[in-house]
């Protein structure tokens, strides 16, 4: 266990420094650099090349490539991600400002998604009529597609502007929370809905569930007594992919929703090539990634004791 | 040293004074309802922007929503009438420039005191010109007013004198911009990025009270602020409490947001949901913003852009007002100079004409005829260009492209972000830079076209049009600045180193609740008088 653990750790950190690497590299070779855009202003077109020129040696972007990276990933070993370029704090104070507010997003929109996604999936495979099925079963995919801005716009017009239930914009309260969450919980409970009932459909073939209902088994029993349990090991495995999508997702219903948070916050940063800030936003989703991963794998033999956690990895036994 | 006493700056916008008051009946002040009304003291207004470019600190800010907020913090040493483009005292009590427009006294006004109670003297102007010297590059806007700056001399408490080493002519209006508004002397000290989250003592009607990044700035009333222009439509303290300004990013949202009565003023509304706010409970207020107009600068040191011929034909094919009239609100206008209407100094440029046949005659006379494909060419070279820009509505460029075509004029349009448009203008070869500059003094001519400048958006050699721009520069008397900036101006177009497009303006909607929510010489919102009525 241990050693699976040790093992998981440098893994974890392997994650770390190419997700920083490579968010380097790629804001590096994106066109434009923040000290052009600074020195830019707003609307002219042209830019003060001597003032651009300052600007670079003050964020220190005249330097070679090599040197910029390996002081920058020295210091952030250090946890020290740089200074944002747009305001000049800290950009690990810039973002941990913000967190909570995301936090709190992902934190009611995550339940939701679940508890409406896993609900979702269990009805098109559960209910009675072939035609209900169908019907249920086509909504994740649409879930999936329809872009969430729009589902923002919709619940706005409708719950805010019309009804005025709810506020349209700000992070005020539980009432600035329910349309966001809402917004977001519904992308993220469709991709599990779609996951978990295709596993679902396939685990109900199986040759055991024959048999369980050869011996008179009921469908409900089938279902939560035989069938769930093997169906949510594939749902769960992309849980780390499910919270990455959740984090993407903040970017737009942040946006939409006028809702202060690092989704925001990455959007200008990467339109004015505050490569601090980006990249500490980066690396914080890819440290929620890893520890997301670990937490699902240290999950599975409490669900299903077939799989155990050896010495070296994991295995199904 | 000749002293010009401070009334002579009456006579700043001579012959544009008329055409102001054209462009001024268009921006009577926000809320049609308020002729007659009786202001009430009290209450929030909230005003939403769209974007949040992290700092509000005055002497830094470049973009407009962030200018919006910064403004009411500030008192400046002038004040620009925004019909006549008159400067007259603020902070200042009265003001001289000397002939060659090097040396600027100011007498100071006794009583006005900063936020924390301290007086506004001659040595907190020296310390604050010197505190936006000392920001450099981060004082993007600020800096250039500056450049040039040799001495500040501080007389006694109530005289300081700034002195340029060149004519620096557009100093004076410089003092009225936000960008030189005067900070307590305490503020000097702290760091850039306090000062961008807020953190600085300001002058003016308003202070801030919060700052929350991409969320919400809350600006309260300076209590005992008694040093309105005599210009202004009431003098004391503000009469709102507070102002609150929100960040909606989207505009879909700005639009439903003013229609439910969530917030109650935006110039962040879309052209095309402009009509949602026709009447029924609301008004809207527009201004063009002073400067240079929307126009497109050739890059003189392509062999093509080169001939003149190319670059006054491709003014020549230009619809201006199909393009107005087709694709931006009903209050904008076309460019009828490379000033806007709202600018000092504006004059009609009857030279900036639609003439497609002149233009075919132009490219003609330089050799390029038309090719199977519609499109001119010569030696086997097409007359194609390409430009990068970002600005909205893109649909602009895209109309001048369909324009130019017609003439056989190829012109392939990159619609792209601010920072791959910069990086494509460092390369240096592109055909042609697309943008405005806000500013309410002609010598914004200068900064973008000097070819003795920094920024030279031409990439040309030195000729007649700089030592006009110049010469403008280094004179104070009115009517000759008058004639200079004409003269430039029409040099400037009839060998089409400008290729002006159209105004840029700024329009006000707000719910009928809201009054006297007005526009600065500059065209960036006063909330001062601005009042609202339950």
């Amino acid at each position: 266990m241990n050693r699976y653990l040790a093992k998981r750790l440098l893994q974890g950190l392997f994650v770390l420094w190419a997700a920083y690497t490579l968010s380097f590299l790629i804001l590096y070779l994106l066109p434009g650099d923040a000290a052009a855009i600074q020195a830019g202003g707003a609307e002219n077109g042209g830019v003060d090349p001597a003032l651009v020129e300052r600007l670079r040696a003050e964020y220190g972007l005249d330097r070679p490539l090599w040197e910029q990276y390996t002081t920058a990933l020295a210091r952030a070993l250090t946890l020290d991600f740089g200074t944002s370029t747009q305001s000049g704090t800290a950009a690990t104070a810039a973002v941990s400002a913000v967190l909570p507010q995301t936090f709190a997003l992902a934190a009611t929109a995550l339940p939701l998604a679940v508890v409406v996604g896993v609900a979702l999936a269990i009805a098109s495979t559960f209910a009675r009529w072939r035609w209900l099925r169908q019907a249920l079963s086509a909504l994740p995919p649409l879930g999936v597609s329809v872009p969430s801005f729009w589902i923002g716009l919709l619940l706005l017009q409708f719950f805010s502007f019309r009804l005025r239930l709810f506020p349209s914009m700000g992070n005020e309260g539980w009432a600035s929370l329910v349309l966001p969450s809402v917004a977001l919980a519904i992308p993220t409970g469709a991709f599990l809905a779609q996951i978990l009932s295709r596993s679902l459909r396939q685990t109900l073939e199986q040759p055991y569930i024959e048999l369980a209902r050869a011996k008179g088994a009921g469908s409900a029993r089938v279902h939560f007594g035989h069938a769930l349990q093997n169906a949510v090991i594939p749902a769960l495995t992309l849980a780390g992919v499910l919270v990455g999508q959740l984090l993407a997702g903040t970017v737009v219903t942040e946006t939409v929703f006028s809702r202060v948070g690092v989704g925001r916050l990455v959007v200008t940063a990467v339109n004015s090539r505050d490569i601090p800030v980006v990249q500490t936003v980066v690396v914080f989703a890819a440290l929620v990634f890893v520890l997301t991963s670990l937490v699902v794998d240290l999950l599975y033999p409490l669900i299903d004791r077939r799989i155990s956690v050896t010495g070296a990895s994991l295995v199904n036994a | 040293m000749t002293p010009h006493p401070r009334r002579t700056a009456g006579s700043i916008a001579l012959g544009s004074v008329a055409l102001l008051a054209l462009a001024a009946c268009a921006s009577a002040g926000g809320g049609a309802a308020t002729a007659g009304a009786t202001p009430v003291d009290g209450g929030n207004l909230t005003f939403a922007i769209s974007v949040d470019s992290q700092c509000i600190d005055p002497q830094q800010v470049g973009n407009n929503d962030a200018i919006a907020i910064a403004r009411q913090t500030v008192a400046s040493l002038t004040t620009q009438d925004p019909e006549t483009g008159e400067l007259s005292p603020w902070l200042a009590e009265s003001f001289e420039v000397n002939a060659d427009a090097t040396s600027f006294a100011f007498t100071l006004a006794e009583g006005p005191t900063y936020a924390d109670g301290t007086p506004i003297d001659a040595a907190s102007v020296k310390t604050n010109l010197e505190a936006i010297q000392a920001l450099g590059a981060k004082a993007s806007l600020g800096s250039t007013y500056l450049s040039g700056l040799s001495s500040i001399e501080v007389a006694d408490a109530r005289h300081v004198t700034v002195n340029f080493d060149r004519p620096s002519a557009q100093f004076l209006q410089a003092t009225s911009t936000f960008s030189l508004g005067l900070l307590a002397p305490v503020t000097a000290s702290a760091s850039q990025e306090e000062r961008c989250a807020g953190d600085f003592i300001g002058s003016g009607p308003f202070s801030v009270e919060s700052y929350t990044p991409d969320q919400e700035a809350v600006l309260a009333k300076r209590p005992g602020y008694d040093w309105a222009p005599e210009s202004a439509g009431h003098q004391g303290e503000a009469r709102l409490d507070s102002i609150t300004f929100v960040v909606i990013p989207e505009a879909g949202n700005r639009t439903g947001s003013l229609q439910s009565a969530q917030i109650d003023a935006t110039a962040g509304i879309a052209p095309t949901d402009l009509v949602l706010f026709e009447g029924d409970g609301f008004s809207t207020t527009n201004r063009a913003n002073p400067g240079v107009v929307y126009n497109l600068y050739p890059n003189e040191s392509t062999p093509k852009l080169q001939d003149e011929n190319v670059r006054v034909a491709i003014s020549k094919s230009i619809d201006r007002a199909e393009i107005t009239e087709t694709l931006l609100g009903a209050d904008d206008i076309e460019a009828r100079a490379v000033l806007s209407s709202t600018t000092p100094f504006f004059a009609d440029q009857p030279s900036l004409e639609f003439d497609p046949e002149a233009a075919e005659t132009l490219l003609e006379e330089s050799g390029w005829e038309l090719g199977d494909d519609g499109v001119r060419e010569k030696d086997g070279e097409k007359l194609a260009f390409s430009v990068t820009y970002w600005q909205s509505p893109k649909e602009v460029l895209e109309l001048v492209q369909q324009q130019l075509r017609v003439v056989g004029i190829d012109l392939q349009l990159k619609f792209s972000t601010i920072a791959d448009v910069q990086a494509a203008q460092a390369t240096g070869t592109e055909d042609f830079l697309y943008g405005n500059l806000t500013r309410a003094d002609p010598d914004v001519l200068r900064t973008v076209f000097s070819a003795r400048g920094t920024q030279n958006n031409n990439h040309r050699e030195a000729g007649e049009v700089d030592d006009l721009l110049d010469a403008q520069a280094a004179t104070s008397d009115q009517a000759e600045r008058q004639k200079l900036v004409g003269e430039a101006e029409t040099l400037l177009i009839e060998q089409g180193h400008s290729i002006p497009i159209y105004q840029l303006s700024t329009t006000i909607v707000t719910s009928d609740r809201v009054h006297e929510l007005t526009f600065e010489a500059s065209s960036r919102l006063d909330f001062y008088d601005a009042w609202i009525s339950e």
